[in-house]
């Protein structure tokens, strides 16, 4: 079970009140959290990812264990922590626009 | 008894304004979507419970909203629970892609190069005078969209972007298509203007589009006389009876054609300014036009610290200054091009948000003013919608 944590407008926008929990079948990735995160939530899609590109939007961060995994290659595997569910992945908007 | 609904999009949310025919007191319902920046909320006129409002922001991209119960409730349309319980699996969540279509190609960018379109969000929403399902959706980088199921899933129309496309530029608020106009009397009529790319009309229902600028002047943008597209328009307006007499606040001059567009005339006649951003016509008057006229080009806020509104009874040329109820001084806001909307009551009602927060409302064809809410956030856009 990976658990995911929206920042507040994208929880408003799925109409969550905490944080989400999902499977994720197969290697733990960001691509594979953010695909099963759209597939559970499709209201999300293209907000976190260009819809086409699947590229991070410039403004969406990705966080886990205190590590900024935003300029990681989507293949990457996140932390077991994160695959195990001890520890959160964070889908944070960016200090941005003063 | 006949009820008022004003919705208005502002930089952090929506609110609908609600009132009786007498238009004395009102009703604030918001925010809706707090916090995000709405540019535009409108209702269909085939169905007046069915409101479409366009939900952006520069962290998460764009949103459309629909409601079915006159702004009640609101969904992304396709995401409803019970679309989401579909036998054949979670749908897609398409209502908020935006694709050119084909190749992407270029437009001109600020320093003269071709830049790639992209898109950013969209400005406007002109629901089908008909179908409830069907709207068209006028976006940044500028071009046209529409959808014929009720906002599930939008298709550009490519033809717009064909019309000399690579020679339009962005002006300092962007490159967006701001105004969609239906042709009530003729289907495969549409209206649109673009800033900076200018003014455009389409005679079979968006397949093929053709410039219609000629009599605009642009000199120290254009300077080429007969440049047909690159004019900054701020924003076109036509009275439904007389469709093929447009309006236009342009960047620099008011004009008016009288064939559709084929031929414009400036009309600025004795404006204390010839800069402003929306204009809009009388409900029952087609020649009583309005227009809030800006400082131009850098301050972009009322002449003198006074705000008020123009009207031409003549379609033009003579002009009077609406200033009862309106503030006449200190005050330093604007008004932006989609931020005035006419009611339908007999005696027309005319509203128009502010960049302060105000939205201001007269119910005697402007004749005299009040404020029906001085605080929101900064007011995008107003649209009315008068139900029986």
């Amino acid at each position: 079970m990976i658990r995911v944590v929206l920042p507040f407008h994208l929880r408003n926008l799925a109409r969550l009140s905490g944080d989400v929990e999902l499977e994720v079948t197969g290697p733990v990735t960001v691509r594979s959290v953010l695909d099963a995160l759209e597939m559970r939530y499709p209201v999300l899609c293209g907000t976190i990812r260009d819809h086409e590109t699947l590229k991070r939007r410039p403004f969406v961060r990705f966080f886990a264990c205190k590590e900024d995994l935003s300029l990681e290659p989507p293949e990457t595997r996140l932390p077991d922590a994160v695959a195990n569910g001890v520890e959160p992945f964070l889908i944070v908007g960016a200090m941005a626009g003063g | 008894m006949s009820k008022i609904r004003v919705l208005v999009g502002t930089k952090k949310g929506a609110f609908i304004l609600t009132s009786d025919g007498q238009r004395k007191t009102w009703k604030v319902s918001g925010p809706h979507f707090a916090g995000w920046e709405i540019y535009h909320v409108k209702g269909s006129p085939a169905d007046p419970n069915r409101i479409y409002a366009s939900q952006t922001s520069g962290w998460f991209g764009q949103i459309i909203q629909r409601s079915d119960d006159g702004g009640k409730t609101w969904n992304t349309p396709g995401s409803s629970p019970e679309e989401l319980k579909s036998p054949n699996g979670f749908p897609k969540g398409e209502s908020n892609k935006f694709v050119y279509d084909g190749k992407v190609g270029t437009h001109k960018w600020y320093d003269g190069t071709q830049h790639p379109w992209e898109f950013k969000r969209v400005w406007h929403l002109e629901p089908s005078l008909t179908d409830p399902d069907t709207a068209y959706a006028g976006v940044e980088d500028a071009a046209i969209f529409k959808t014929s199921d009720g906002g599930k899933t939008w298709k550009e129309l490519t033809g717009l972007r064909s019309a000399k496309g690579h020679l339009w530029q962005p002006g300092a608020g962007g490159m967006a298509v701001h105004t969609i106009l239906l042709d009530p009397k003729n289907e495969k009529r549409i209206y649109v203007a673009i800033s900076a790319g200018g003014c455009f009309r389409t005679d079979d229902g968006g397949k093929t589009w053709k410039p219609i600028t000629r009599g605009l002047k642009s000199p120290y943008e254009l300077p080429d006389p007969d440049a047909e597209v690159g004019h900054c328009v701020h924003r076109i307006a036509l009275h439904p009876s007389r469709p093929d007499v447009l309006f236009m606040q342009k960047h620099w001059d008011v004009l008016r054609s009288d064939n559709a567009g084929e031929q414009w005339n400036e009309v600025s006649g004795n404006l204390p300014t010839d800069f402003g951003f929306p204009i809009d016509v009388h409900a029952h008057e087609p020649e009583t036009i309005f227009v809030v006229p800006i400082k131009s080009d850098s301050e972009h806020y009322p002449p003198d610290g006074k705000l008020r509104v123009y009207r031409s009874k003549t379609g033009g040329h003579e002009w009077e200054p609406l200033t009862k109820g309106l503030p006449q001084k200190d005050c330093y806001v604007n008004v932006l091009r989609d931020a005035m909307a006419v009611d339908q009551l007999d005696q027309c009602g005319i509203y128009f948000g502010t960049t302060g927060g105000q939205v201001y409302g007269s119910a005697n064809g402007g004749n005299s003013w009040s404020p029906i809410v001085r605080d929101l956030p900064a007011v995008y856009s107003v649209e009315v919608q008068t139900l029986r």
